[in-house]
């Protein structure tokens, strides 16, 4: 039970959620990539939760799951509008909010 | 009745309200109302004064409170009218003069299509120049200064149409600006040093005052009254002030309203009685202007302006009297009261006589119209031999006395007024004989006529006062004791007696008389005025270059201060606002660039930002 295991798979996960967050296009993929990013964080929280034998990281946990939940809800609404009206699910097409 | 007086303001108020507010439906009976109302203001002037008459001396003076104006702390401001010898000699003059010329007005303005505004605008005028001879405070007596300033201008620049109407209607305005700054300096500093602006209590309180408070007062009255009455420095509006319609000019620039500075200085007799300097200074602007006035009067073709440049010298003649103190007081009023009569009479004639004469004001086209315009030659030359002093006509008995006050003062002055006296026989002379003596030199389509009964009539009464008024005010009423519980008398000592002054004035009117007589009525005046003539003509056709002197002194740096003033806005203030507008505007146009509408590359930049700020804290942390 080495705790710098636990750590580094976080860190992992969420480098490659954040990269994965950069460098693809299709939103449905980014959304995925936000996700990998929450839960690398989950996994940071329930680790340090386990090693200093407090619960507050774990009822954090739950709080971010269920708030993801929810975003999800949103986002893929969004996405969904987006891709009826545009006929694409590419972020780099949803580009008109600009100067 | 006295207690109805109120009236006297109200009646012409009330008209000028109804007329003004009514418009276009009050057109048919607009006129008689406002001469009605003035009619009606007239009549409780005379049941004011008989109920007055019934009193003894001391107890005429009455005040009628009103309601209050101002209260705060302990200054106190009434509404309240002061009914005395002295506001109800100028109450009768002010609406029995008015009202002539309110008749005159209905056949002089008859064909004017304004002229239900034009009566609108003269009660306004009697309103609030009642309002100025009736309040007993100061900050009343500025009400009415005002309210009698903006009527004059209204009825200068009558005639809107006229650019020059215009214009002198504004000039009016400006120069008068000027006084009136002097009358609120005044009564700052009365409040200042005495607490109150209430005539009986600042005089009473003036009498324990200082010199110098008194002379700094009396300075500031004299600037307002120079303003108002068109004294030097402050002249130059009354010539152009003749714009207006005839009446005007011998209602409010002969008669009532530029004697307002007489009754200003006469009604503050306390402050000035203690401050030798503020008095020299009156008698010297006064005795400036008289010759002034006398001078311009010598070289204008003009009948409106000749006479305007008369009235400027006759006011002279009362601020010179109201300056020689308790000696002068009483004649300067009485010279007031004469000169509304006389002048009144002459400005109507002179209207009149434009009447007929198509609208021309140039005297080079007149001549011989004694035989077309009997009534108006005859009412003309009763107001004529009046203001030259020849006896026993209205003005001979006021100038008389006005001269001796003057000679009892020092013999300089006494000898301004004499020079004056002669000017003013040269230039009525020769204006009486331009215009109604020698050849005829009408204009080719003009056909001279007497004018209708409403214009003659009120000429004629005008006329008898100027004939027997002086010597009713004399012998009759008294003046010098009936004035003498308001503003004081003295009997003049010194100088030169009676026996010796009236021969002496009298042969010096008639050099003066004989010099205009020769050369304007045994002599032909040629159409075009001369141009080859001395530089005192030149200078009196100019104005004694009053204008030119505001223009340089005045007007051209006020220009060029304005226009700085402008550039220095124009550049530098609105620079700096605009310059700073504009450099947010660049740079907020570079900024916005950033705003790419790429979700990607802005998560990219949060992070690089959270990498920053986690390579900070790593930093930090370690250290």
């Amino acid at each position: 039970m080495e705790l710098n295991n636990f750590i580094l798979l976080s860190a992992i996960l969420f480098s490659i959620g954040a990269v994965g967050v950069l460098v693809r296009r299709n939103a449905i993929v980014v959304f995925m990539s936000v996700e990998m990013m929450l839960n690398a964080a989950n996994l940071a929280f329930v680790t340090f939760a386990k090693a200093n034998g407090s619960i507050d990281g774990q009822v954090i946990a739950f709080f971010v799951m269920v708030v993801a939940a929810a975003e999800v809800v949103v986002g893929l609404s969004i996405i969904v509008s987006i891709f009826r009206t545009r006929r694409t699910a590419s972020i780099d097409e949803a580009s008109l909010l600009k100067f | 009745m006295t207690a109805y007086a109120w009236l006297l303001v109200a009646l012409p108020l009330a008209g000028a309200a109804v007329l003004l507010l009514g418009g276009k439906r009050t057109n048919a009976w607009g006129h008689l109302l406002g001469t009605a109302m003035s009619l009606g203001s007239f009549g409780v002037g005379v049941a004011t004064l008989i109920e007055m008459l019934a009193k003894t001396a001391e107890e005429r003076e009455t005040i009628i409170h009103l309601w209050d104006w101002i209260v705060v702390g302990t200054f106190h401001v009434p509404v309240a009218l002061q009914l005395d010898q002295l506001s109800i000699s100028f109450v009768l003059l002010i609406t029995g003069v008015g009202s002539l010329i309110h008749i005159y007005s209905i056949g002089y303005m008859a064909h004017d299509e304004n002229r239900r505004k034009f009566f609108a605008y003269l009660n306004l005028f009697i309103a609030a120049m009642l309002v100025l001879v009736l309040a007993n405070n100061y900050m009343l007596l500025y009400v009415g200064w005002e309210g009698v300033g903006l009527a004059s201008y209204l009825l200068i620049g009558f005639w809107i149409h006229k650019p020059s109407a215009a214009t002198a209607a504004k000039k009016a305005f400006v120069v008068n600006r000027v006084g009136d700054v002097g009358l609120s300096l005044a009564v700052m500093l009365m409040f200042t040093a005495f607490g109150t602006v209430t005539f009986g209590e600042v005089n009473a309180a003036a009498e324990s005052a200082s010199t110098q408070t008194a002379t700094w007062i009396g300075l500031a009255l004299l600037l307002a009254a120079c303003g108002k009455s068109a004294q030097f420095p402050l002249q130059s509006w009354l010539l152009d002030a003749m714009e207006g319609p005839t009446p005007v000019s011998a209602l409010i620039h002969a008669a009532t309203m530029v004697t307002a500075g007489v009754y200003l200085i006469a009604r503050s007799h306390a402050i000035y009685d203690i401050a030798p300097i503020a008095q020299t200074a009156v008698i010297v602007i006064g005795g400036i202007t008289l010759i002034m006035g006398a001078i311009i009067g010598t070289a204008k073709d003009d009948i409106k302006k000749g006479l305007a440049g008369s009235t400027m010298s006759q006011i002279g003649y009362m601020i010179l009297g109201v300056g020689l103190g308790p000696v002068g007081y009483v004649f300067a009023l009485f010279h007031l009261i004469t000169h509304g009569f006389f002048k009144a009479g002459m400005f109507l004639g002179a209207g009149s006589v434009m009447h007929g004469m198509h609208d021309d004001v140039n005297m080079r086209h007149y001549g011989n119209l004694r035989t077309a315009m009997k009534i108006t030659y005859a009412t003309f030359g009763m107001g004529f031999l009046a203001i030259i002093g020849i006896p026993p006509f209205a003005g001979f008995w006021s100038k008389d006395e006005i001269i001796r006050a003057a000679f009892s003062h020092s013999p300089l002055t006494g000898i301004v007024t004499l020079i004056g006296a002669g000017i003013t026989a040269f230039y009525m002379t020769r204006m009486m004989a331009m215009t109604f003596f020698g050849t005829a030199r009408w204009q080719d389509d003009v056909h001279p006529h007497e004018s209708p009964k409403s214009m003659t009539i009120p000429m004629m009464i005008l006329s008898i006062g100027s004939a027997f008024g002086g010597m009713l005010l004399l012998f009759v009423a008294n003046i010098e004791s009936w004035l003498e519980p308001v503003v004081g008398f003295e009997h003049a000592h010194g100088g030169p007696d009676s026996s010796v002054l009236i021969p002496v004035t009298l042969t010096i009117v008639a050099i003066g008389a004989m010099m205009g007589w020769v050369q304007y009525a045994k002599r032909e005046v040629p159409l075009l005025a001369p141009t080859d003539v001395s530089i005192f003509t030149k200078a009196a056709r100019a104005d004694l270059y009053g204008d030119t002197f505001n223009e340089a002194v005045f007007m051209r740096p006020g220009q060029y201060l304005t226009r700085s003033l402008v550039y220095v806005d124009n550049k530098v203030v609105d620079g700096v606002v605009n310059g700073t507008a504009g450099l947010v505007g660049v740079v907020a146009a570079q900024l916005r660039r950033t705003q790419t509408g790429f979700v990607r590359s802005y998560a990219l930049v949060m992070v690089l930002g959270v990498v920053v700020i986690g390579a900070i804290a790593a930093i930090v942390g370690m250290a």
